[in-house]
Parts: structure tokens; sequence; C-alpha cells
């Protein structure tokens, strides 16, 4: 490694190895060193193995659970919008070559004590046992107006300043209860919490658009999923990135940033080794004291061996409780997946939850999830705090990502990814597709 | 991962063959050479061009299409993804005639396709660079049969540079392969994931985004 690269990238995370490839794909020279022996980071999808390692170090992973590589467990409780930019990003680079994607068979939501499936357009919200049947055609027209309208086309406004009106106000202009702008802000626009209300109606009414045309993309909920667990995604990016000449090393101890004179960063030190670079990329955790906390998560990772109940024995769904629903200020996320996913042996299933941290006790915060669930064959929690870098990196040419958040999806992602490369390189990212390997 | 493709009444296979060995033993030229049949002296290091794909016939109704996936370099220290090894159907495991010590990271290679790839993979073990044999062999073609035989290898010494035996190893691999399965879900054929790229969006949305 004692050689001079243009970007050194720590930490096999997602955000890092999605950004690797793209600057390999740009014919920068880059050399991508994880501490770990695994590739993902956070974003990281273990084996048995290597999740006994993790939450229960010392304990021997149970020989009843059966062979190590029929696991994949994820972190984080999160799947791809269908219509969404990480998808996209997977498209235009051919990651899609690498990884096979399935289905979420399920999108839910937690109301007045039960579950119940997601609308995805005016027709789903018009059978939904969500509503009363009046509420149901204030519901319809509400989402009519979110398809229809048109910037070009004032009549389509009906009345609404998108820009100026909050959300809040447009709820109320088409008389929605409060059980009903629940679901719609929290399970289809998919927001945490409820900041969103006072603020202007654009970008609630996009991210409704974006939950419904990725429904409309495959049918039945707007996520995809890989095949064996999200951690193909960081792999798929980073084999991109080595097709591209960049050079990995993961079990490499990163032991100190190198700094010039004048606190721009030069290199990463790793035992006696030191690599140069121009500009250096890294997870959080590389970083310790150029980042800041903004709050902490609480994750556990559940395996059963029967489906969610009342969710029509789906091999995998979403499942949102707004926190209204439970007297909380952020909601609680659900992500189940199964052995047709290729994450666990068949007849096994797992459950993610996950939430923002409010009290002393996060453990008992994701209880309502876990009340979703019914017996659990064995649980894994903790409690993770999320970093943001305190600088944008152009003084110190040290570009720091974010914490994998809350959100159920990969969106903020994708929105680090591209700020973070236009931070670097000075210019938007622009998807190009990649020429056929057949053509070369 | 099984298709049918024109001519008529011919089915196609689709194969992942996983390429694994030292660096600099050939593993990128023996692709090459099989798949362009060229070969480049000076070659360095595998960029860019690192899944390749060739359609081997195996009998007048039915071919193999090989999806060849190279390390990408990967393999330098020790970070070859457990992606690589998923689904691989067969795998070349290559070694240097002329480094003996090839051949013993060949063999944990091949301990390391038995812990990760699929049970039932068909593995081949290839001694490359059959052109120096005369002046710089260091492993002898017995010692390295009598290992594969034992290990139930297939085994070819090869030459990138002259093609000796490269078509050959490619073949072998191809008529082990069991397709008997492989051929009822052809017949059947259902594709079971989403197809990502055929529902490519429309337009490219812009660069900014909504958060």
């Amino acid at each position: 490694m004692d050689e001079e690269y243009d970007v050194i990238v720590l930490g096999t995370g997602l955000t890092e190895c999605v950004l690797s490839g793209l600057l390999s794909v740009d014919g920068k020279k880059v050399l991508h060193i994880d501490r770990n022996d695994y590739y993902g980071a956070d974003s990281a999808s273990l084996n048995l193995t290597q999740l006994y390692a993790l939450f229960r170090p010392g304990e021997q992973r149970p020989e009843s659970l059966g062979r190590d590589r029929d696991w994949c467990v994820d972190l984080v409780p999160k799947f791809l919008m269908a219509n969404g930019d990480l998808t996209n990003i997977l498209i235009y680079t051919d990651v899609t070559r690498y990884i096979e994607f399935k289905q979420i068979a399920g999108s839910y939501v937690y109301r007045d004590g039960r579950i119940a499936k997601v609308p995805g357009n005016e027709m789903e919200a018009l059978k939904s046992p969500l509503m009363s049947l009046f509420e149901k055609r204030r519901a319809k027209k509400f989402l009519e107006w979110v398809n229809n309208y048109r910037e070009d086309d004032p009549s389509t406004y009906k009345d609404i300043n998108i820009d100026r009106d909050s959300m809040e106000s447009v709820f109320k202009k088409f008389g929605l209860q409060s059980g009903t702008q629940d679901f719609i802000g929290h399970a289809m626009a998919l927001y945490l919490d409820d900041a969103y209300l006072k603020k202007p109606a654009r970008e609630t009414r996009e991210r409704i658009l974006l939950y419904a045309s990725s429904i409309a993309k495959f049918g039945k909920s707007p996520y995809i999923y890989p095949l064996y667990g999200l951690g193909e995604l960081p792999q798929g990016f980073a084999r991109l990135s080595a097709i591209y000449g960049g050079t990995y090393m993961l079990n490499q101890p990163v032991d100190e940033i190198v700094y010039g004179d004048d606190g721009v960063a030069i290199g990463v030190r790793s035992g006696d080794q030191v690599a140069k670079a121009k500009q250096i990329i890294g997870d959080p955790s590389y970083f310790r004291e150029k980042v800041r906390s903004v709050g902490r998560l609480v994750r556990a990772i559940c395996i059963l061996n029967h489906p969610i109940p009342n969710t029509d024995n789906l091999d995998s769904v979403q499942i949102i409780i707004p926190q209204n629903q439970v007297k909380r200020k952020h909601d609680i996320y659900i992500a189940g997946i199964s052995s047709v996913h290729n994450v666990c042996p068949k007849g096994y299933y797992l459950a993610i939850i996950s939430t923002i941290v409010e009290t002393a006790n996060p453990l008992s915060e994701i209880a309502p999830g876990l009340k979703l669930l019914g017996p659990v064959v064995e649980s894994f929690s903790r409690v993770q705090e999320i970093y943001e870098p305190v600088t944008d990196g152009t003084k110190d040419q040290c570009y720091i990502s974010k914490s994998v958040d809350a959100t159920s999806h990969f969106e903020t992602l994708t929105c680090d990814v591209r700020d973070i490369y236009k931070r670097m390189t000075g210019t938007d990212l622009v998807l190009k597709q990649r020429p056929k390997m057949e053509d070369q | 991962m099984a298709s049918n493709t024109a001519p008529k009444n011919v089915v196609t296979i689709n194969q992942k063959l996983v390429l694994l060995g030292d660096s600099a033993v050939g593993k990128s030229s023996l692709v090459l050479r099989f798949v362009k049949d060229q070969f480049d002296d000076y070659r360095e290091s595998t960029i860019g061009a690192a899944f390749l794909t060739q359609t081997l016939p195996i009998d007048e109704n039915t071919s193999v299409k090989l999806e060849i996936w190279d390390t990408a370099g990967q393999e330098r220290y020790k970070s070859l993804a457990p992606m690589y090894y998923r689904n691989a159907n067969c795998a070349i495991v290559v070694y240097d005639i002329t480094q003996a010590a090839s051949l013993e990271k060949a063999k944990s290679w091949i301990k390391e396709l038995q812990r990760q790839a699929p049970e039932g993979i068909v593995i081949a073990l290839a001694g490359n660079k059959l052109d120096l044999a005369q002046e710089r062999r260091a492993v002898e073609k017995a010692d390295a049969e009598a290992y594969a035989a034992e290990a139930n290898l297939l085994f070819f010494e090869t030459s990138a540079k002259t093609a000796e035996n490269v078509n050959e190893l490619f073949t072998a691999i191809a008529k082990k392969l069991p397709l008997e399965d492989k051929l009822n879900q052809a017949r059947g054929a259902v594709n079971r994931g989403v197809n990502l790229s055929e529902a490519r969006p429309a337009a490219q949305p812009s660069g900014s985004c909504s958060c």
C-alpha cells in the first residue's frame, strides 16, 4: 500500500463503496481499506459466526440454527425504493448484473392497535380498511391532486401554493383526519416525525409520488431487496471499483490519518506503511474527532420461525408504526424478510426493528414492534450513535459520510453520495451508461 | 439463471464460472485467450473487463453460456467478496508451473471454494505458462495431476500464450456440468426475480434530491 493514490476510502459501507465505484469509473486511482475482514461496515449482512462475534462476543453460535453460510443477517432494516435513486445508480453503473432483486411482498402500517396494508394509489385507498367510506373519498381526492398536479397548469393546483402552503394546511383543505394524515405522512411519504406538517407541501407531494411510482413499477409494494441481503450492495459497488482498477484491502488496521503542516490530509498510516492520497473518504468511525453525534438509534434483529402475524403469511413485509399511534416522537420501523431472499434457511424469518432513541431506556422503546412479531427464537439488540461530519471536507480533504440513518430506504444515503461527490469533484454526479463489457 | 435463446430448439443454459489463483499466474490471460483468442505479454493486472461470456455447444439441443467472473484483483489482499462465490457452477483454479508456491496457493483456494461455493461445484486445476516448461518448470506435472485426481478436480496444463489446452480446459468443464436440473428449469422457464434493467426509468432525474 506504500503508494500514491488519488483517493483513499476508509470503510466498506454502502456510501463508501458507491463513491469508490463511481470515482474508479471516472478514472481515479482508488485504494479502499476496511479494518474488518468483511465487506459492508454498518451496511453488512453477517453470517451467524460474525453476528455472534458482534453481539455476543465469546459466545458460541447454537448448532440448531444450521450452517453458517446459510445466514446473511442485515444490521439495518432498509429496502430499496423500486423507483428510487439507488435503483437508478445500480442500473446506470450496471452493478445490477452482480445482484438479483426480489420484491418486498407488502407494506403495512399500524393503526388503532392493529396493522393494515398501506394503499399505494387512489384505487387501493378505496379498498383500504384504514378509513371510513367518507374518509376514503377525501383521501382519493387528495391522491388525485398529488398525481394530477402539473407545474405548468395552474388549474391543477386546486388553489394550493405548493411552495408556500404547509402540508398541515393541505391536509386540512382536503379534510383528512389525523389518522389518515399519519399513514400518508409516515407510511407513504415516509417521514420519521411530524416536522413536515409545518413545511411547504412540495416535498411531501414528491415523496408520495416516489412511493406511488415505486409501487407502479413492479406491483405489491414500493420496495425491492437484494437476494443474500443488503450486504450485496456494497460488495457489488466494490467489485465495480475493482474492475476499474480500485485496490481492495480488508482486515487492514488504520492507525492514523496523516496530515500536512497546513492541516490538509495527505495519507493514511497502517502499521509502518503509509499510503498517500489527495483526498480521503471514510465513515465516521475512522474520523472520531471530526464528527458529532446527532442522536441514537436502537435496533433489534429477531430470528423467527414463522411469518410475522397478521401479514397474510407474506414472505417479506415492511411495517411502520407511526409515532402518534404509540405516543412517541419518532416512528418505529420493522423490516421482515425470509428464506426466499436467501438470508436464512428454509422455515426461518428475520425481522429487524429500529427507531430513534427518545428515553433513557432504549430497549423498551422497541417493545411495540416486538409485540407484533409473536414468539422470537433469538434476538440481538444494540444502541448506536448516529454521526455526521462537523465540516464539509473541502478544507482538510477528509470527506466523511453520515452514519446509516433511521429511514426505511436509501434515499438519504444516495443524497449523501451525490453531495460528497460534488464536494470532492466540484461537479454534479452525472450517471452515464457503462459500455457493455462484451463490446470492449 | 436459465433462459431460452435462438436458434430454435437449442436450450442455452447460463452457468457462472469463477477464476481463482495467485496474482500473476495468468487467470485473465486464459479467459482472454478463450473468449477473444488474444494474448498480451505485458498485460499487468485486470482492469475494465472482468465479466466476459462465451457460449459452448454441448450437444445438438444444448448450449452452455459461461458467465466468466475474473477476480478484478480483489484476491491480492485476500479481499474477495462472498458475492464472488455465490451461485458459482464451476471454477478454474490457476497456478503457474514455473512457481512452486503458486500450486500451494491454488490448494488453499480450492479449500476456500469448498467452504464458500455451492455444493457440487465443478472445479478444474490449471497449470498455466506451459510454454515456459522447457526452461523454467518448477512443478512436475505428475505431482499436480496426482493432487487433482485425489481432490476430484479436472486437470490441465495450459498456455494462454500458445493457446495449448485452453479450449480443452473450458470444454471439459462445460461437459462435466450437471445440467439435468437446469434443463428442466429452462423448459419450465420462470424467472423469479425482478428485472431492474427492463424497468429502466424513462429519464434520469437531475442531480438534486428532495431531502
